[in-house]
């Protein structure tokens, strides 16, 4: 009987599922284990989205001058999505995360690649001990790690500014022309470790023949890398890329907290951020709810656009 | 290096002659655990440790520096270089100040944080393998439907839910309350994916045929046998829902408005968006920095190697 239960990770691609012959002697069994996850579900994701799509399409309509003779709510069409698509703010909140994602996705998942081929070549040293340090910022919180790289961002506090100002350079991370980028750097610092784990995961289960082999055909480390490791660590790059598209999107904690030391960042800065603002500064809840959509849609969209550009491309 | 008899050089080589010897064959075909690209050379391995230590630095100098910082006062902070000591460590001090300001509110964000993530992450867990193993050891009438729903769930922006969830506790009236926020964090729709993927590829029906023969009930079975062989997924699942829920910051944010209930990210946001207008607080943010990071950088440094079962099993081809 063997029953590998401690295995490494592997890459088992079972294609023909084949449907157990089992559930035979109760068919309760499934919805029992199943049942508490699914109630859980349901109250947690499936509600709540099935509610921001009915309240995207509705509208609070207050009676009297100041709401006092009761508020009712109508069917509002398609006014809130137009209200929220007019809005330029918005427009321009979504192309800065555009931007952002164009320059920052790539530039993280190039480094978290490098760094894991750099970590399984034998040419490093005390593999264990960076990893850990490069994983370290994850435990960190996203907001924690803004409020320390805020205070890195200010003027008289930081020995990096000093440092830059004694050669010469005079740079603001908090005006209005870098905060975007500062705080890029603060997303890069936090999930590059994380997502170079997930790579250096994949790497481990190339089997080691392979390599072998190709060192016997007299390729060298790059060579390598190319023709091997690449190729075959794709399904990670792309799952660390998809989870990072729609982490850009939903962009909230990092600009929200440097708000308060920056004077570049409005309330509408992100997508999200204007959907919170909208939600609890304004009460303004339908467009709220159409611009939390809009996001869910336009992260999917990417998501997919890149999953099937990328599927084409290997073909 | 174990078997390669080549050096290769620091540039791409040519194919090296020596490789075509008789005896490649035999050594081909001797596998080899764990293998590693590239056997050393010691000017490559200085330039590859150059670039770790460089890369290391960059992730690390941020750490080191709120050390030090939180071991200053607030004149010092400002008036002293940032990545050297002063003259005078009052490190002890601005800890025991992070503890007993506002009657010690910051010790019961910490435990709050531990309750939410450990007691969240736990259930999330149990939850997620209960499922994922349900999905994937038994055929039944709408399967592929909902797994196919709750995978779509992983790819639903966290923060999308956040505010009609807001709206529905608040009219359940659990806004403002400890289930607030560990309700949302008992499911990870990722977590049942990966569960089950794992269950799918590593646990035998021949087994649990057997278990069953030996008139064991069907949850019986799940947990003796199934946990049991899930157990390295398991661990995956629990890390990532802990860090997940120790650094969500937009539920507890929409959902909590007593500071009693904050976890440690939300209440430090507090202190910090003070700063400007109070400079003593700039003490006590560097130093709760400080405090709220050692738990979790600990816990990451302990359990990074176990971070890999079943974590890319199955993802996006």
């Amino acid at each position: 009987m063997s029953v590998n239960g401690t295995a490494a990770p592997r890459i088992v691609r079972t294609r023909t599922r084949t449907l157990p012959r089992l559930g035979r002697p109760t068919s309760r069994a499934p919805w029992l284990l199943l049942g508490p996850f699914l109630a859980l579900f349901v109250l947690t994701f499936a509600l709540p989205i099935i509610m921001a799509v009915v309240s995207s399409f509705q509208r609070v309509e207050r009676a009297g001058l100041f709401g006092e003779a009761g508020e009712s709510t109508v069917f509002a069409g398609f006014s809130n999505y137009a209200q929220a698509l007019e809005d330029s703010n918005f427009i321009t909140s979504i192309g800065r995360m555009l931007l952002f994602g164009i320059v920052q996705v790539p530039v993280m998942i190039a480094l978290c690649t490098l760094l894991a081929l750099l970590l399984e070549s034998a040419s490093a040293r005390w593999p264990g001990l960076f990893r850990a340090a490069y994983f370290l910022p994850y435990g960190i919180p996203g907001v924690i790690a803004t409020i320390l790289w805020s205070f890195l961002y200010t003027p008289g506090l930081s020995p990096l500014l000093d440092a830059a100002q004694v050669v010469g350079v005079e740079i603001n991370p908090l005006g209005s022309e870098l905060v975007l980028w500062s705080i890029a750097n603060i997303v890069t610092w936090t999930y590059t470790g994380y997502n170079m784990l997930i790579v250096i995961a994949q790497l481990k289960s190339i089997p080691g023949e392979l390599y072998e082999a190709a060192r016997l055909d007299g390729a060298g480390p790059v060579r390598i890398a190319r023709s091997i490791q690449l190729p075959l660590i794709r399904p990670a790059l792309m799952l660390t890329t998809v989870f990072s598209i729609i982490g850009t999107l939903q962009l909230f904690a990092e600009p929200q907290v440097l708000a308060n030391s920056s004077t570049a960042i409005d309330s509408g800065y992100t997508p999200n951020l204007a959907a919170y603002t909208n939600a609890f500064a304004y009460n303004n809840y339908g467009v709220a709810a159409a611009q939390a959509v809009l996001i869910a849609v336009i992260a999917f969209t990417l998501s997919f656009t890149f999953l099937r550009l990328s599927n084409r491309g290997s073909r | 290096m174990t078997t390669t008899p080549q050096t290769p050089t620091a540039q791409l080589s040519t194919p090296h002659p020596a490789s075509h010897d008789p005896a490649a064959g035999a050594r081909r075909s001797r596998a080899r655990a764990g293998g590693s690209p590239g056997a050393t050379n010691p000017a490559r391995q200085v330039l590859v440790t150059g670039i770790l230590v460089v890369v290391a630095l960059y992730f690390l100098v941020p750490v080191y520096w709120v050390i030090v910082a939180a071991s200053k006062s607030s004149s010092d902070l400002f008036a002293t270089p940032g990545f050297l000591f002063s003259g005078q460590v009052q490190l002890w001090q601005n800890i025991q100040q992070v503890f007993t300001a506002g009657d010690g509110i910051f010790g019961r964000w910490l435990l709050n944080s531990v309750l939410y993530a450990g007691v969240g992450a736990l259930i999330a867990t149990y939850l997620a393998a209960a499922g994922g193993y349900a999905l994937a050891k038994y055929a039944f009438r709408g399967r592929d439907t909902i797994f196919g729903v709750i995978l779509g769930g992983v790819l639903v922006p966290g923060t999308a839910t956040a505010l009609p969830l807001f709206l529905l506790f608040s009219s359940l009236g659990l806004a403002n309350t400890y289930w607030a926020v560990l309700l949302p964090s008992l499911v990870s729709p990722f977590g049942l994916f990966l569960c089950q993927v794992y269950a799918r590829t590593t646990i035998d029906d021949g087994l649990l045929e057997a278990a069953r023969l030996d008139g064991a009930g069907e949850l019986r079975i799940f947990h003796t046998v199934g946990l049991r062989i899930l157990t390295p997924a398991l661990v995956t699942v629990f890390l990532f829902q802990l860090v997940g829920i120790w650094n969500n910051y937009f539920l507890p944010l929409v959902m909590l408005s007593d500071e009693k209930l904050y976890p440690v990210t939300l209440g430090l946001q507090n202190w910090n968006s003070q700063v400007s207008r109070l400079p003593e607080f700039y003490e006590l943010t560097t130093a709760g920095v400080l405090v709220s990071i050692i738990p979790l950088a600990i816990a990451m440094i302990i359990l990074q190697r176990f971070w890999r079962g079943g974590l890319t099993e199955g993802s996006i081809k």
